[in-house]
C-alpha cells in the first residue's frame, strides 16, 4: 500500500512538473558550490566565478574553448610601441541589464570602465572598501604597481598606462576581476546606502541577467534579450547547487541535471557508458609537480635532481592516480599553451642511471622527506598515493623518503617558506600566458620565502629570459625566449615535472555546443539544449 | 516544584558558556586561518597576510575575541560572517527552516511508524514479528546515514525514477522564501508559474524524511517496547485485565499511556541526533539547509559562521532537552522530588 501511494504521488508530481516545464527553454547545471557573491573583483574561487561569468563582459575576452583572445566590450586596441600605452577602442550601443528596479539611463562607456578599475585600484575609491575590500586577483597579477593611469579619452575610448611594458597585460584583462560593472548601477546602489548589493544582485552586460539566488540552493539566470552578441539559444539558465560528487552523478543519470562539473574519475567510463550522456574532455591548463628544494643539500646538487626525474615511474603514477584521466608532464606548462616545447626529451624512467648519478654525486644512502597535499587538487587527485608510488620508487634507487602531510593552509605556508627539501605542489593558469607559469612558479622574484616558487631554485639566465619575454609583445620572438627557458629548466631540473590532468564534463547528449574551457570556468554562452 | 526548575535551568546556563567556550577554541586549533585558507598555490607574503588578519580582528589576543564575541552574543550580535561579509544570523535563518521542515518531518515519521511497531512486537513478544522488528530496528539504528542515502537514491531516483535525487524542489519552479518552509512557501505562492510545486516539495521530502528518520525510528521502536513491557507487567494491568476490559483497550489506554512517557523523554532527546543526522543528510540530498553551510565554514575557517551556528544549534538541543526535562518532572512527582 506504502509503495502504491509513493508512486501515484510520485506520478502526480511528475505530471505537474512536465507541464510547468514546457513553457521555458531551461538548461540545468549542477554546480558544485555556492558562490562567496557575484563579484569576480573580489572573489577567489573557480565556484563564484563561474556564477558571475555569464552576467558580465570583460574588454578582451577568451574564445571559449581555447586560452586566444577575442574583442569583448574593447572592439579594438592598439599599444604604443613602447608597450607603455594600451588604447581600447569600446563597443557602442551595448546595454546594461535592467532588473530589480534598476533601469540603465545610459549605453555602456568609458565611464564604467574607468570606475571598474578604480574600485580595484584606488584606495580612496568609495566602493574600495565594500564588501571586504580584498582585490586578490588584480593584486595577485600585479595590477596595482603596473597600472599607471586608466582614463577616458572620450565615451568610447580608453587608455591605459603601465610603468613598464608588460606582454601578458592584454590577456590579464580577459581574467574574471577584469568584469565591467554598470557605475550608473554602483552609483545608484551608493546613493541607496546598499553599495554592496552591487556585490550580491549583479548588474552586466552579458548573455544572462542573473535573476534570483537562495544560498545552497540554486541561482537563476534568465536569457538577456539585448546581449550584443545576440540572444542566446536557452531562455533560462539554472545553477542547481549539488555539493556532494555522488549526488551529482545520480542526479546527471536520473535526468535532473543537464551538465555536472567534476565527476569522479573512477565512475567516467559508468557515464560514458550511459546512452542518454556524452562526456567532453580536454587537457587543463594546469601542472603537478614534485618539487625539489635547491636551498637543501644535496638538492642544491643538479645531479641529484636529476636522478629523481629518472627515478620515477611516470606511467604507473598516471595509471594508478589520474586513472588515464592525464598526460605525462616533461615541461612546466601545459602542451596548451603556446610556446610549449615539444623538442624537449624527457628524462627517462631508468633507475639503474637514477643510482649512477645519485654516486656520482656522493649522494648515496639519501634520506630526504617527501611532502603531499592533504587534498585533491584540479592537477592531483589523489596527492598521497602519488606519494606512497613515489616513496616506493625512490626506494628502489636507495632513498629513504618519509612521507609528510599538513592540513592544506598550513601546507602552502610551509612549502612557500622553503621548508620541505621535497614537496608535491601544482598550477592552474590564470590567463593562458606561458609567464603565467614559468614567471610565477619559476623566476628568480618568485623563489623569495613565502614565494609560490617552491623549488626555491633561481637561475639568473632562465629569470632573465623570462623578464625579456615579458616585456616584449610579438609571439615569435616571446616563444623563442620561453623555448631557451624550457631548455634550461630541463637541464637543471628543479622539478619532477609530473602530469597535467584532463578535465571531464560529462552532460546529457541533448545538451549542444559546450566547449570544456582550459582556464576551468564553465560556460553557458552560445549552448543550447534540444528538447 | 520551583527548586526542581531553577535547579535544571541554573545547569543550563554553564552549559551554555561551555559551548560557547569549546566552539571558539575548537575552531582556532584547527591549523590555518582564513586568510592561509583563500591564498591557493600563489602564496601571500607574511606581512600581506597580517594585515589581512588585522582587518579581520584575528591579530588581537584570545581573551580579547572571545569577551567581544561573548558581548556581541549576549547582545544578540553573532558576528558577519568571513566569507560572504553578511550577518551570520541572516545566513542562519535563511537555511535553518530548510533543516527544521526536514527534522520535523524525519521525527513524526520516526514516531508515526516506531510507536506502532514498538507496541505490537510488545504485545507480541517473542513472535516472529518481534524478533524481526527487533532485528529491522537495530540494524536501522547502526545505519551509516550517508551511504544509506545514496542506496535509497540509486535504487528510487536513479533506477526506478519514482522520487527526485536530491533538493527541496525541481528547477522548474523558484518559490519566494517567506517562511523558509517550503510546503507553506509554496501553498503562499500565487505565482501560476508555481502551479503543482507543493507536491513538488512533499515528493522532495521522502527520501530525505525516511533517511534522517530512520535511527529515531529505530531507537522510538526499541524504547516503546521496552517500556511497553513494563507496563504491562505492572499490577493495574492485570487488573484492568480482571475486569474484563477488551485487550485493545487494555494495550491502547492503560498501558501505552503510561509507556508513552519515557518514550516522550527519547523523542525529545532524538532533537540533537536528528541535528547531527541531518548534516549528512542534507549533504546527501543537497538539502539547502544549515548542516552543509556548517561543514563549509570549517572547510574556509569561517569562524564567526561556524561559532554562530553550532551555538544556535546547541541552544536549540539544550532548550529542548531543559523542556523534557521539566516535563518529566511534572509528569513524575517522584522526579522532581529526587534530591
Amino acid at each position: 500500500m506504502k509503495r502504491r501511494l509513493l508512486g501515484a504521488v510520485a506520478a502526480a508530481a511528475l505530471a505537474f512538473g512536465f507541464a510547468n516545464a514546457a513553457s521555458a527553454k531551461t538548461l540545468v547545471y549542477c554546480s558544485e558550490g555556492s558562490p562567496e557573491n557575484f563579484n569576480p573583483q573580489i572573489n577567489t574561487t573557480g565556484t563564484s566565478f563561474d556564477t558571475a561569468y555569464p552576467v558580465f563582459n570583460k574588454l578582451v575576452e577568451f574564445i571559449p574553448g581555447t586560452t586566444k583572445l577575442q574583442p569583448g566590450l574593447a572592439e579594438s586596441w592598439d599599444v604604443s610601441d613602447d608597450g607603455l600605452t594600451y588604447t581600447f577602442n569600446l563597443r557602442k550601443g551595448v546595454k546594461f541589464h535592467a532588473r530589480g528596479g534598476f533601469s540603465p539611463t545610459r549605453d555602456f562607456n568609458a565611464d564604467d570602465v574607468v570606475a571598474t578599475f578604480n574600485r580595484m585600484w584606488k584606495k580612496d575609491d568609495p566602493y574600495h572598501p565594500v564588501s571586504g575590500g580584498e582585490y586578490d586577483y588584480f593584486n595577485d597579477m600585479g595590477m596595482p604597481d603596473l597600472l599607471t593611469a586608466v582614463e577616458k579619452v572620450d565615451d568610447y575610448t580608453v587608455r591605459m598606462k603601465l610603468a613598464q611594458p608588460e606582454s601578458p597585460f592584454v590577456a590579464n584583462l580577459a581574467m574574471d576581476f577584469a568584469a565591467i560593472h554598470s557605475k550608473e548601477y554602483m552609483d545608484a546602489m551608493m546613493k541607496a546606502g546598499t553599495p554592496e548589493k552591487v556585490d550580491q544582485e549583479p548588474i552586466g552586460t552579458g548573455p544572462f541577467i542573473w535573476a534570483n539566488y537562495r544560498k545552497d540552493d540554486r541561482i537563476i539566470y534568465n536569457a538577456n534579450v539585448n546581449y550584443f552578441r545576440g540572444k542566446q539559444p536557452i531562455d533560462r539558465l539554472v545553477f542547481s547547487i549539488t555539493p556532494d560528487q555522488a549526488t551529482r552523478e545520480a542526479r546527471l543519470e536520473a535526468g535532473e541535471c543537464d551538465v555536472i562539473p567534476y565527476p569522479n574519475p573512477a565512475n567516467i567510463a559508468k557515464l560514458k557508458s550511459n546512452p542518454n550522456l556524452q562526456v567532453l574532455e580536454q587537457e587543463g591548463l594546469n601542472v603537478g609537480y614534485l618539487a625539489m628544494n635547491v636551498k637543501k643539500p644535496p638538492f642544491d646538487n643538479k645531479l641529484v635532481r636529476q636522478a629523481f626525474n629518472m627515478a620515477l615511474d611516470k606511467e604507473a603514477i598516471l595509471a594508478a592516480v589520474y586513472k588515464g584521466a592525464g598526460k605525462a608532464a616533461k615541461n612546466p606548462i601545459p602542451p596548451t599553451i603556446w610556446s610549449y616545447d615539444d623538442s624537449v626529451q624527457p628524462y627517462p624512467y631508468d633507475p639503474e642511471k637514477a643510482k649512477e648519478l645519485l654516486a656520482q654525486a656522493g649522494a648515496s644512502n639519501l634520506k630526504t622527506d617527501l611532502w603531499y597535499m592533504p587534498v585533491q587538487r584540479p592537477y592531483n587527485p589523489d596527492a598521497k598515493k602519488m606519494a606512497e608510488l613515489m616513496q616506493a620508487d625512490l626506494a628502489k634507487i636507495g632513498v629513504t623518503a618519509e612521507l609528510k602531510t599538513f592540513e592544506w593552509g598550513e601546507y602552502r605556508k610551509r612549502v612557500q617558506g622553503g621548508e620541505h627539501m621535497t614537496g608535491m605542489l601544482g598550477w592552474t593558469g590564470d590567463n593562458g600566458d606561458p609567464d603565467n607559469f614559468l614567471g610565477v612558479l619559476l623566476s628568480c622574484t618568485s623563489a623569495r620565502e613565502g614565494g609560490s616558487n617552491i623549488a626555491k631554485w633561481c637561475n639568473e639566465e632562465f629569470s632573465a629570459l623570462i623578464d625579456q619575454a615579458k616585456q616584449i609583445s610579438d609571439v615569435e620572438k616571446r616563444t623563442e625566449l620561453y623555448e631557451k627557458a624550457q631548455a634550461i629548466f630541463h637541464e637543471e631540473a628543479p622539478w619532477v615535472p609530473i602530469a597535467h590532468s584532463v578535465v571531464h564534463m560529462p552532460m546529457s547528449k541533448k545538451v549542444k555546443g559546450y566547449k570544456v574551457h582550459p582556464l576551468g570556468t564553465h560556460i553557458f554562452e552560445g549552448v543550447d539544449i534540444e528538447e | 516544584m520551583l527548586r526542581f526548575v531553577l535547579t535544571r535551568v541554573g545547569l543550563v546556563i554553564p552549559t551554555f558558556l561551555g559551548i560557547i567556550l569549546l566552539t571558539f577554541i575548537l575552531i582556532r586549533l584547527v591549523p590555518g586561518d582564513p586568510v592561509q585558507v583563500r591564498v591557493g598555490e600563489r602564496g601571500i607574503t607574511e606581512e600581506r597576510r597580517l594585515a589581512l588578519l588585522h582587518e579581520m580582528g584575528l591579530d588581537r589576543p584570545l581573551h580579547v575575541q572571545f569577551f567581544d564575541y561573548v558581548g556581541g552574543v549576549l547582545q544578540g550580535d553573532l558576528g558577519i560572517s568571513i566569507i560572504t561579509k553578511k550577518p551570520v544570523m541572516v545566513e542562519f535563518l535563511t537555511l535553518f527552516p530548510a533543516t527544521l521542515e526536514l527534522a520535523f518531518f524525519a521525527i513524526l515519521f520516526a514516531a508515526s511508524i516506531g510507536l506502532p511497531l514498538g507496541v505490537i512486537a510488545a504485545v507480541r513478544r517473542g513472535s516472529a514479528f518481534d524478533h524481526t522488528v527487533m532485528g529491522l530496528s537495530l540494524t536501522g539504528y547502526s545505519m551509516p546515514i550517508f551511504w544509506w542515502g545514496l542506496l535509497l537514491i540509486l535504487l528510487f531516483s536513479v533506477d526506478l525514477g519514482w522520487t527526485p535525487v536530491a533538493k527541496r524542489l525541481s528547477d522548474d519552479y523558484f518559490v519566494d522564501q517567506v517562511t523558509g518552509f517550503m510546503l507553506i512557501d509554496t501553498l503562499l505562492s500565487d505565482d501560476p508559474m508555481n502551479e503543482g510545486s507543493f507536491l513538488d516539495a512533499l515528493h522532495h521530502l521522502i527520501l530525505p524524511t525516511v533517511v534522517l528518520g530512520t535511527v529515531p525510528l529505530a531507537v522510538i521502536a526499541r524504547m516503546t517496547r521496552s517500556a511497553m513491557l513494563e507496563v504491562l507487567g505492572e499490577d493495574y494491568i492485570r487488573t484492568a485485565r480482571a475486569k474484563g476490559l477488551g485487550s485493545i483497550r487494555v494495550v491502547a489506554v492503560h498501558a501505552l499511556r503510561n509507556a508513552l512517557v519515557p518514550v516522550v523523554t527519547v523523542i525529545g532527546l532524538q532533537v540533537g541526533t536528528l541535528m547531527g543526522g541531518a548534516i549528512l543528510t542534507e549533504t546527501v540530498f543537497s538539502w539547502p539547509g544549515i548542516g552543509k553551510w556548517l561543514v563549509e565554514s570549517i572547510g574556509r575557517r569561517d569562524y564567526p559562521a561556524l561559532q554562530g551556528g553550532v551555538l544556535v544549534i546547541a541552544a536549540l538541543v539544550m532548550t529542548v532537552n531543559l523542556a523534557v526535562d521539566l516535563l518529566y518532572g511534572l509528569l513524575n512527582p517522584r522526579i522532581r522530588h529526587r534530591r
